[in-house]
């Protein structure tokens, strides 16, 4: 379980450009299952996802992963708890450029010591079942969008977390595409991991992927009764 | 153990296809880096291997010089004085030297001209240093002509050449018996260049030449640490005016290299953000950074002073021997012994590495500290 309590974060404070992108915001996530964050652009989904991730710590308020206050912790202690709960798909795949697409899968592998071959095979199994084994020695700024948002899956997978956060997993990719790394991300679903979206993309929220809906504007979760709780069936 | 050796290698197969990637940046910074450590290494190299040659034949010469002096200049001594310093405590063997210098115009060059102590040629033979036999296309059994003190032609037969391996002082060198070199510069019998002194007591050194200017006020004493200080001097001298001007290259390489390293892009910065985003920490990224400078670093640094070594030992150092050896018309052509300093390595390293990677680490620091989304953001 995930908890926000009254979470705020503030960029750059005392300065000039000082801006406020999420403010005072109160939230709970169940495990396993499909949270989506919708709003539109600039409303603070990206902002919440870091949050939630522990990318960056809040201003104000509190994180916390299974009653864990995970704000406080050491920048050690966070990035190790982050490698192994959290896998993230970034909204422009953020993939490294010059590498091939197996040692981008690779990279969040490199600092656990895991033995390099039992990664190696790991990295090729994910490449393989997402149907891009034929690809796993191209660079990554060869790849197609729908390619390279199923290496970012790939790559958020490798230390088996148990949350995957998505930033607009759809928002470069076309219809099919999309639809395609939808029914990718249900999979995961099914395998009892916690899916956390930010998007609004309408093919999103019409797929039935999505079980709750936080709607979040100017930085806030939008009323108490806004947050739509949309129940799938049997869920 | 074998998680951490599992870290070190995914940090070191990460690196290395980081410096693979980047092909053109990483091999035009290691030419720059592996050219300036070559420059750097040969002018010490060459510098301490000169030093080393003059210390060893000094190691022969006498403990005390003794020259005579007229109107403050040098002028030949009496063969009394001799007598009168045998006569002082301390003293061991006293002799008489005989050397000067005769310049040449055949081939432009100031000759030395000395008897030796030791086995002189017979009348009428002269050994010649290898340097100068070159110059002159001579071989053992042809004959020398110069022009004496009188301006009249003075023939002297080739007897041999001399070590090379004494070629440092000997390149331009010519050894004559005494009858010979006093007929050829018109020097009375029962007069010398100078006089040599041997101390038995290193520590009397100071106090016996005190005693031989006491007695010969007109005496001017040199020892042989003064003498060494003197070649030591003007080796540091010659040594420091390349080092001035590879100091500037050294600096111009610590721009370029800050430069280079200070000046993130931004595609760097986001790599860095993309890294700590998929779980390294700040440690993580510093030691890949680390690890890939050290390994661009310590190559180009052995690449540059192995070529250095091979450069000042082996190929006698074309780029600087004439400033660094020559104060004769006569350069003299000679190969210095190899040797490796490990503390002259390990400064060497310090003045060239270190400073690379930190100005590498420094800016990769001050991004991976960042949170990952700002990074990301950015």
């Amino acid at each position: 379980m995930i908890e926000l309590l009254a979470v705020s974060k503030v960029y750059n404070a005392g300065q000039p450009n000082e801006f406020s992108a999420v403010r005072a915001v109160d939230l709970v996530i169940e495990p396993g299952r499909v949270t989506a964050l919708s709003g539109p652009s600039g409303s603070g989904k990206t902002t919440l996802l870091s949050l939630i991730g522990g990318l960056t710590r809040p201003s104000a308020g509190r994180v916390r992963l299974n009653g864990r206050d995970i704000s406080a912790l050491s920048e050690r202690f966070l990035t190790e708890l982050r490698r192994a709960s959290f896998g993230f798909v970034f909204q422009q795949f953020q993939l490294i450029r010059g590498l091939s697409v197996l040692e981008n899968v690779m990279l969040p592998a490199l600092p656990t010591g895991r033995p390099h071959r039992l990664t190696r095979a790991r990295a090729l199994d994910l490449l393989a079942h997402l149907g891009l084994a034929a690809r796993a020695d191209t660079r990554a700024q060869w790849l197609s969008g729908g390619e390279a948002q199923r290496v970012a899956i790939a790559r958020a997978l490798i230390n088996d977390p148990g949350v995957i956060i998505a930033d607009e997993p759809t928002s470069h990719l076309d219809s099919a595409l999309s639809r395609q790394i939808l029914a990718i991300l249900g999979e995961l679903r099914g395998q009892g991991r916690t899916l956390i979206l930010s998007s609004h993309d309408p093919l999103v929220f019409e797929s039935g992927l999505v079980e709750r809906i936080v709607e979040v504007r100017d930085g806030r979760v939008v009323g108490a009764e806004s947050e739509k709780e949309k129940m799938k069936d049997g869920a | 153990m074998n998680a951490w050796i599992e870290r070190q290698r995914g940090l070191i197969d990460f690196t290395v296809a980081n410096l693979a990637r980047r092909k053109g940046r990483n091999l035009g910074l290691f030419l720059a880096y592996a050219l300036l450590v070559f420059l750097l290494a040969s002018v010490v190299l060459f510098g301490d291997g000169l030093r080393r040659e003059a210390r060893l034949l000094l190691a022969d010469a006498p403990e005390l010089v003794v020259q005579r002096l007229t109107a403050g200049r040098h002028d030949l001594a009496p063969e009394a004085w001799l007598e009168q310093l045998r006569g002082l405590r301390g003293v061991g063997a006293v002799s008489g030297r005989l050397w000067g210098y005769h310049f040449d115009p055949t081939v432009a060059a100031n000759l030395t001209v000395q008897v030796p102590a030791i086995d002189p040629p017979p009348p009428g033979r002269v050994l010649l240093g290898a340097a100068l036999a070159r110059a002159r296309g001579l071989a053992a059994g042809d004959v020398l002509s110069l022009r004496d003190h009188a301006g009249k032609p003075y023939a002297f037969t080739v007897g041999g050449m001399l070590d090379a391996r004494s070629e440092l002082v000997s390149a331009d060198l010519m050894l004559v018996n005494e009858a010979d070199f006093r007929a050829f510069f018109g020097i009375e019998p029962g007069r010398y260049t100078d006089l040599t002194l041997a101390v038995a007591n290193p520590r009397e050194v100071r106090k016996v030449a005190e005693k031989v200017l006491a007695r010969l006020p007109a005496a001017r004493v040199l020892t042989r640490e003064e003498t060494r200080r003197t070649y030591e001097a003007v080796f540091n001298w010659r040594q420091g005016l390349l080092l001035t001007f590879l100091a500037t290259v050294l600096a111009a390489f610590a721009l370029l290299a800050w430069d280079k390293a200070s000046g993130l892009s931004a595609e760097e910065r986001r790599e860095i953000g993309i890294l700590k985003a998929v779980g390294w920490d700040t440690g993580d990224v510093l030691k890949m950074k680390l690890w890939e400078g050290a390994l661009l670093s310590i190559t180009a640094f052995l690449a540059g002073y192995v070529l250095a070594w091979l450069h000042v030992f082996y190929w006698g150092a074309p780029l600087f021997a004439p400033v660094l050896k020559g104060w004769s018309v006569l350069y003299p052509s000679f190969a210095l012994a190899p040797r490796v300093d490990l503390e002259q390595l390990a400064t060497l390293a310090f003045l060239t590495v270190l400073p690379y990677v930190a100005a590498t680490v420094v800016p990769v620091w001050r991004a991976a500290t960042l949170d990952p989304d700002e990074v990301i953001r950015e």
